[in-house]
């Protein structure tokens, strides 16, 4: 999403650490203090952003189902010494409430964090920090510059196939074909008429770039220069620093 | 089939703060049994208007009327059916839609989806693959070992198979070399001859200009400019504001009339502007 906040302007190298740096401290939280105080930096986070919450809140929903069954798994086959309520295997306490309530708010914390990474971050900035933070790993001889072009030719032909199924569906759709109607096995038969052009328009989509990059002498390797540098200033060093106060603020509020 | 476009707008992602109009509150009527055309630069909501006609699209608000059908942002999608059986549509590059193993079979995937018997589907399909002028030992033959301008007369017979009573083409012709060009453009005169109503997509005028005869000229999701060609070409306003440009026999009358030629209404068409200059050269 285009923005222009803070957040935008970190360097995605270190927002794509931080992220995963705090999804990691995100497990050191075990008392309401300290699960509620990584609550309150996440939505501090989100309001830095200046993205509307109602664009985090439907970062939950394809999550819905997972978030629910966890939750429940852990509110009632929690065991406890004093069940309020018990029924063959199942029992549900003050214990196992309280530990559903950590597991959601956990979920949460995840995903608006993960949901802050992609929606402030562009693919191409998240494939670049990729290669970059990867870059250690060239002296053992890893390819680190062909999986990032791999990386970001994969993402960007994700709207390409996107773009090209609605096509494809629309044709069909006009040629009588409907999705969604009829048995499973009617069903999965209407896709054949999706996949197949898909297919072959994926690869002669994906030979037509061979050949491009080819013809404008694209050679993989060493002394390439950048297009987009990646610039470490004043403000991402403070970001990362606030994640090391965090950091110990939770390890002095958290139980033992 | 005569169509009608009441108040029809159209948002894409409605509820998206990246919401675009796709449509802007158009009205138009598509006579029956005539070729129309629809112009427009690229993102002026040319294919977002057509894409109304079979219900591939649904307005957001306001109501479009295809023959006995009506539909609104609340038509249901079951039930299509017997709309899209009398709707064809060629889509931009339909060589991408082929995926039977032969085109035999990829021709009468439409027809028997809207419920045509097989000997039925087969003889249509031995029909339309002459009629698009591909021989007919093609039919055995998988529609991926074909050229591109064979593959897009195969996708097009394909739509043309299910006999639809209006046929919609959205850039039919692109890429094709010009001799396939004038001829499948001749088959869709043919066809409207025939009693069918033709919807055409075009960036190209001469066409418009040959082929045409009601032309509707689209502008940032409007309707900017409605009429017969003639009317459509001469139309001062449309042409300074940079909507469309004129055919190339338009534009070497008006060369022309920069010498000591003079055109009270610009020819078209090469036969029109043939006819003008010899009247004039004899009447000098």
């Amino acid at each position: 999403m285009p923005g222009d906040s803070l957040i935008y302007k970190l360097d995605p190298r270190g927002k794509f650490l931080i992220t995963f740096y705090f999804i990691g401290i995100v497990f050191l939280a075990n008392n309401v203090a300290s699960y509620g105080f990584l609550l309150l930096f996440v939505l501090f986070a989100v309001y830095l952003s200046k993205i509307n919450l109602g664009f985090f809140l439907k970062g939950l929903r394809p999550m819905f189902w997972l978030i629910l069954f966890t939750v429940l798994l852990q509110m009632f086959f929690t065991p406890s010494e004093h069940p309020i309520w018990n029924f063959g295997v199942l029992t549900l306490s003050k214990e196992g409430m309280v530990i559903s309530a950590y597991i959601f708010v956990r979920f949460v914390l995840i995903i608006f964090v993960s949901t802050l990474l992609t929606l402030t971050t562009t693919p191409i900035e998240i494939s670049d920090s990729i290669e970059s933070i990867l870059k250690p790993l060239k002296a053992i001889k890893f390819p680190v510059t062909q999986i990032a072009l791999m990386l970001s030719i994969a993402l960007r032909f994700v709207p390409l196939l996107i773009d090209e199924t609605t096509k494809i569906m629309d044709a069909q759709r006009a040629r009588g074909v409907d999705f969604g109607e009829g048995g499973l096995i009617k069903r999965i038969k209407s896709f054949v008429p999706i996949l197949i052009p898909l297919f072959v328009s994926s690869f002669s989509i994906a030979y037509d770039l061979a050949i491009a990059m080819e013809s404008r002498g694209y050679r993989d390797g060493e002394g390439r220069s950048k297009y987009r540098m990646l610039k470490w200033e004043m403000r991402d060093t403070v970001a990362a620093i606030v994640m090391i106060v965090i950091t110990g603020i939770l390890l002095m509020i958290r139980s033992y | 089939m005569e169509i009608i476009f009441k108040n029809v707008t159209h948002a894409y992602e409605a509820n998206n703060p990246l919401a675009s109009l796709g449509l802007d509150d158009v009205s138009v009527k598509i006579s029956d049994k005539k070729f129309t055309a629809i112009i427009g630069k690229t993102g002026s909501g040319k294919s977002t208007l057509v894409h109304h006609i079979n219900a591939l699209l649904k307005p957001t608000s306001g109501s479009v009327i295809v023959g006995d059908r009506t539909i609104t942002s609340e038509t249901n999608n079951k039930n299509l059916k017997p709309l899209r059986k009398n709707v064809g549509m060629v889509f931009q590059f339909p060589e991408s839609q082929l995926f039977e193993d032969t085109v035999e079979k990829d021709i009468m995937f439409g027809p028997m989806n809207f419920g045509m018997s097989e000997e039925d589907a087969k003889s249509s399909a031995h029909d339309m693959i002459e009629l698009v002028g591909l021989d007919e030992k093609y039919l055995e033959q998988s529609p991926f070992d074909l050229s591109g301008g064979q593959m897009r007369r195969v996708a097009i017979a394909g739509v043309l198979a299910s006999n639809p009573e209006t046929i919609i083409l959205d850039e039919p012709t692109a890429g094709l070399d010009p001799v396939g060009r004038k001829e499948i453009m001749g088959l869709f005169k043919k066809l409207q001859m025939q009693g069918r109503t033709i919807i055409l997509i075009t960036h190209n005028m001469d066409d418009v200009a040959d082929y045409a005869d009601d032309v509707i000229v689209m502008h940032d999701g409007k309707i900017v400019g409605e009429g017969t060609p003639s009317e459509v070409f001469n139309d001062e306003k449309l042409l300074t504001g940079g909507m469309l440009t004129l055919p190339q026999s338009a534009r070497f009358a008006q060369r022309l009339s920069q010498k000591r030629f003079k055109f009270d209404k610009l020819p078209i068409t090469l036969d029109e502007l043939s006819t003008e200059i010899k009247q004039q050269i004899n009447g000098d």
